[in-house]
């Protein structure tokens, strides 16, 4: 039983990996420009696909890194033609225009690429498993673990330490001062919103390699990262990664005593943090409204 | 990994030509009640709604390539007493709600005078109810959740695919024999899992074996969690009872973890949509076939085949004979009872037996009258990776158990009443 | 050009009249929708289907557009009346009536007490925790076989002949009288709405939609007339979803799925969510375009994706707030 729970914590924290990984991209486009999203799964589908398509060109190891910045390209021209026009206007706008792109992506994926589903071939070396103890941690799953551990860390660093990092991190703060000192504040979200799309990008890169390809893969990940950015509290980026890692690991340990509530558990997990601590686990008390 | 790639990328040229297909559907619903019209003449209507899209599309776009080979040789054959046959098709989405709601636009819409649907059990069940309650003959095609023909039988519904049971019944001994009594299944938390497990633990009850489950979503794409439970239980075989996408999926991340080496596969269906599309090492177990290509010696097997692979580069599976069987049995009970009424084409159907040209099996193959269930053979054996020259011979029969046998009428709970 | 003068001759009149005019043109409409659908390739479920998804739009409208609350996860109240309705006439009792009740009460408190645990919150924090608490029913209902019958749906019910002394209302197998059935129902809930919104509470809502700083400093707790309104929302929402479940006869999950609170919301924007009956107009719109769309095309998603981007590029105060701004300007 014990060997059972460990199994799935650590399983847990590969799935939570994801969200990680989905959540802040969401939570960086969600706290400079108060955009949700919606189509932010069906980027990560897009990111699978288009790797898919690199693949047979460029082989799996250009592709993780080209795939992403070409959806993350697409979030860019997105962003400058469509998202922006709804800043500043009720959130209602945003959040239909999303939802209506991620309609639109969907189909578009199924259309060009079929509904059946399509495999993501990666590199043998990455794709056996480590040991007949270990059997659920296959190389390949060890691989995007060390891959999100480098991007969210990078990504940390690149908040913190570069100057456009530190914009970002201001304007999350006060949009209206740092415009008034001079930074081009339009191309500062631009960037924001594709960094973010990046993120998704390489989550289907991943996400495609382990369970294949399909029109509506990112669904199962979108709202379980919006709750990671609620149990996380809303602005810090911080807690949403930490409302990833722990919303994996609750649902993976619900999934060892009470399977049906796999899904259910991480909403109730949710409610259970807004009545004891409304802002979120790592919120700030302003930061709500 | 190798088969892996150019099916997928065949399927998506088939799943275009599916598409194009419909939208020519599409167009003669617009059109041709006027054309037709003109000639003093009104078509037969056929509606057909299935899960085009979600994870049962592979398997519902084989039924409606069978459903559209079926219509176009009827009409090259003059049609129906004369009539042209329409077809309709709508996208239910693999979702209940969808599926309710397209069936009442098939009848309240477009008047159709035999509906059919669905794969998706819960929705077949749904819709179902819905055609009694408007009175339309409905015959569902591939959803085989027990009820249906069983508890919930009516006079007004008929089906072609097995039921749960009747799967189930058929390969359970073969599956303790070759593997042993400790099973471990991974099903679908919809009507069809339920039935289907149930009729497993039945037989394995019965034999003194035990078992573990779990239900998923029927939609589910990560089984980790789930596989590696299974791994604890030590089960000598896991019953893969998921369908289309989700069973695909189970299969591949079961060979990655290496599972295929400590446990044998089995269950009730492995269709052909799907074994063409999982790594070799996944192509293995024993299962039952609906219906099987390759039968030498049998009587319009090989033009079938034949035709499907004509028109749609495909291997004929069960999915497309039950597209192709719904079809001729629409017309078939309309030339009997020679109304469109659909008390009187119930009663015609009601222990028909199918042509050989259609039945496309040895043996009587008729809709049972007790229930309304379709009688055919259950193919049961074993899935292996098949054999370069014949990429298409993936499955040896083993057992060829008729469906009487696995499930008798006193089991089937229905007690059929007709309307005054 | 007909509509064109009559529009034109309608602006020439004082706003009472005019409005007068206009919800008696609604009304009249609706009343002989029977009679003119089938002439324009339409069919009297088809009519009921509007009004039903029409009366929730117009719900989520209350708390949108007359309070500037953005909740996504409507369709949870809108779920809880299907499945109220559903079960009272499948599992307790074969009676029309009492199941509308049931569902508009489960659907209600429900309404109530989430109402109470998110009034605190604002903007697209309160969209994004509506869409978790809907989630949440899913899941139950989803799961909880034995009761909501999970993923297959609440089946074996049929809406039940209504009888009103010796009359009785053949609703069950009369389409006809199943429509105008509908029909009374959602002129006794809008009338009741458009009541509410003409009292010093609705105003008040007005208030607070504005500008929740000035409705604080006035007095007004803000907190407190949110979460009426959400609950007042609720209770109506409720309606619809407990006559859907009349409408179909059946019950399922996909009623509390988020993509139908989207839908929701899409038809309250694209009619106008400043107006009254824009809503209802946005669901007909909708609700035809789906039903044509879907049969014609597999990618019919595709096309309301289409359909939303383009609502919110060019036409963001929906197509009868085109209207109202022209009479403004």
């Amino acid at each position: 039983m014990l060997q059972l729970i460990l199994f799935n914590v650590f399983n847990g924290l590969i799935i939570g990996a994801f969200y990680v990984l989905l959540a802040l991209g969401l939570s960086m486009i969600l706290n400079l420009s108060n955009v949700i999203n919606f189509a932010h799964g069906n980027f990560l589908a897009l990111g699978g696909y288009l790797a898919y398509v690199l693949i047979p060109y460029v082989g799996f190891w250009p592709s993780l890194l080209i795939a992403p910045l070409l959806t993350a390209a697409i979030g860019f021209i997105i962003e400058r033609t469509m998202v922006r026009r709804v800043y500043g206007r009720d959130p209602v706008y945003s959040l239909l225009l999303t939802f209506g792109l991620a309609f639109m992506i969907e189909d578009a994926c199924r259309y060009i690429w079929g509904v059946n589903g399509l495999p993501l071939t990666t590199p043998s070396s990455i794709s056996q498993p480590l040991s007949s103890t270990f059997f659920f941690i296959t190389a390949y799953r060890l691989f995007m673990v060390a891959i999100v551990i480098v991007v969210v860390a990078g990504l940390f660093a690149f908040l913190r330490y570069s100057r456009m990092g530190m914009r970002i991190r201001a304007g999350v703060l006060d949009l209206d001062t740092v415009s008034a000192l001079g930074v081009n504040v339009k191309l500062l979200r631009s960037l924001n919103f594709a960094v973010g799309i990046f993120l998704a990008g390489l989550a289907g890169v991943l996400a495609g390699g382990q369970i294949g390809l399909n029109p509506n893969m990112g669904d199962s990940l979108l709202l379980p990262s919006f709750i990671a950015i609620i149990v996380g509290g809303f602005g810090s980026l911080t807690g949403t990664l930490a409302g990833g890692l722990l919303i994996g690991v609750t649902s993976a340990i619900t999934a060892v005593f009470y399977p049906s509530a796999q899904q259910a558990v991480v909403y109730a997990l949710m409610i259970l943090v807004l009545l004891v601590r409304p802002q979120g686990l790592l919120g700030e008390e302003g930061l709500v409204i | 990994m190798v088969e892996g790639k150019p099916s997928g990328r065949l399927g998506r040229r088939r799943i275009l030509q599916a598409g194009a297909a419909l939208g020519a559907v599409g167009a003669v619903q617009v059109t041709s009640p006027f054309i037709v019209k003109a000639l003093g003449e009104v078509p037969i209507k056929f509606g057909y709604e299935d899960p085009l899209t979600g994870s049962l599309s592979i398997v519902a776009i084989s039924e409606i390539q069978g459903a559209k080979l079926a219509v176009e040789e009827i009409n090259k054959k003059g049609g129906i007493m004369g009539r042209q046959l329409v077809l309709y098709v709508e996208d239910s989405a693999n979702d209940v709600g969808t599926g309710v709601e397209k069936e009442r636009l098939l009848i309240d819409k477009y008047h159709c005078n035999i509906t059919f649907g669905d794969v998706n059990s819960g929705i077949a069940y749904a819709v179902a109810q819905v055609a009694t309650e408007k009175g339309v003959l409905h015959i569902v095609p591939g959803g085989h959740t027990d009820p249906i023909t069983g508890k919930d039988c009516t006079w007004n519904v008929f089906r072609i695919c097995n039921t749960t049971s009747m799967d189930a019944n058929a390969i359970s001994n073969i599956l303790i024999k070759k593997y042993g009594k400790r099973w471990y299944f991974v099903t679908p938390d919809y009507a069809y899992g339920h039935t289907l497990q149930a009729a497993f633990i039945k037989d394995l009850k019965a034999a003194g074996g035990t078992y573990e489950y779990a239900l998923l979503p029927i939609a589910a794409s990560d089984f980790s969690a789930t596989l590696i439970k299974a791994k604890a239980f030590k089960p000598n075989v896991l019953l893969n009872n998921m369908g289309g996408l989700a069973q695909i999926d189970l299969m591949k991340q079961f060979v990655e973890f290496g599972m295929e080496k400590e446990m044998g596969l089995g269950g009730a269906l492995y269709e052909v949509e799907e074994i063409v599309a999982v790594p070799a090492a996944a192509q293995t177990g024993w299962w039952d076939m609906e219906w099987w290509w390759n039968q030498p010696g049998v009587p319009h097997v090989a033009e079938f085949v034949a035709a499907i692979k004509k028109k749609y580069n495909k291997i004929a599976s069960a999915r497309h004979w039950f597209g192709y069987v719904a079809m001729y049995s629409g017309k078939l009970a309309i030339e009997k009872a020679k109304s469109l009424k659909a008390i009187d084409l119930a009663h015609a159907l009601a222990g028909m037996e199918l042509p050989p040209e259609v039945a496309l099996q040895p043996g009587k193959v008729f809709y049972r009258a007790g229930d309304h269930q379709l009688m055919p053979n259950i193919f049961a054996g074993e899935v292996h990776p098949p054999p370069a020259n014949n990429p298409g011979n993936f499955f040896t029969v083993a057992e060829m158990v008729s469906a009487e046998k696995a499930w008798p009428l006193a089991d089937t709970g229905c007690h059929m009443k007709y309307p005054a | 050009m007909s509509l064109a003068t009559a529009a034109a001759a309608a602006e020439a009149l004082p706003s009472a009249q005019r409005r007068l005019l206009a919800t008696a043109g609604v009304w009249i409409i609706l009343i002989a929708a029977p009679f003119w659908m089938p002439l324009v390739g339409g069919y009297t479920d088809l009519g009921t289907r509007v009004i039903v998804l029409g009366l929730a739009a117009m719900s989520l409208n209350f708390l949108l557009g007359y309070t500037g609350m953005m909740s996504f996860g409507h369709a949870a109240y809108f779920g809880l009346g299907v499945y109220g309705a559903g079960l009272i006439l499948k599992d307790v009792t074969a009676s029309t009536p009492l199941a509308l009740v049931a569902g508009t009460l489960l659907g209600g408190i429900a309404g109530v007490v989430f109402g109470r645990l998110i009034a605190r919150t604002r903007g697209v924090a309160f969209a994004m925790i509506t869409i978790a608490f809907q989630q949440i029913l899913y899941y139950v209902a989803y799961k909880w076989n034995g009761v909501t019958g999970g993923f297959d749906g609440l089946r074996g019910f049929v809406r039940q002949p209504i009888h009103l002394g010796p009359l009785v209302l053949n609703i069950r197998s009369n389409d006809l009288v199943f429509y105008y059935f509908v029909l009374a129902i959602f002129a006794l809930a809008v009338g009741a709405m458009g009541l509410i919104l003409r009292s010093p509470f609705g105003r008040t809502l007005l208030a607070v939609r504005e500008n929740q700083r000035r409705a604080r400093f006035l007095g007004i707790d803000v907190n407190r007339h949110v979460w009426l309104s959400f609950s007042v929302s609720a209770f109506f929402i409720a309606i619809a979803g407990a006559l859907y479940a009349l409408l179909n006869n059946f019950a399922d999950p996909s009623s509390m799925y988020y993509v139908l609170s989207g839908q929701f919301v899409i038809m309250a924007v694209m009619g106008g969510m400043r107006t009254f009956w824009g809503p209802l107009l946005g669901a007909a719109v909708f609700v035809v375009l789906q039903n044509y769309f879907s049969s014609i095309t597999l990618n019919w998603l595709f096309f309301v994706g289409l359909l939303f981007v383009l609502v919110v590029m060019f036409f963001p105060r929906g197509l009868l707030g085109i209207f109202q701004r022209r009479r403004a300007a």
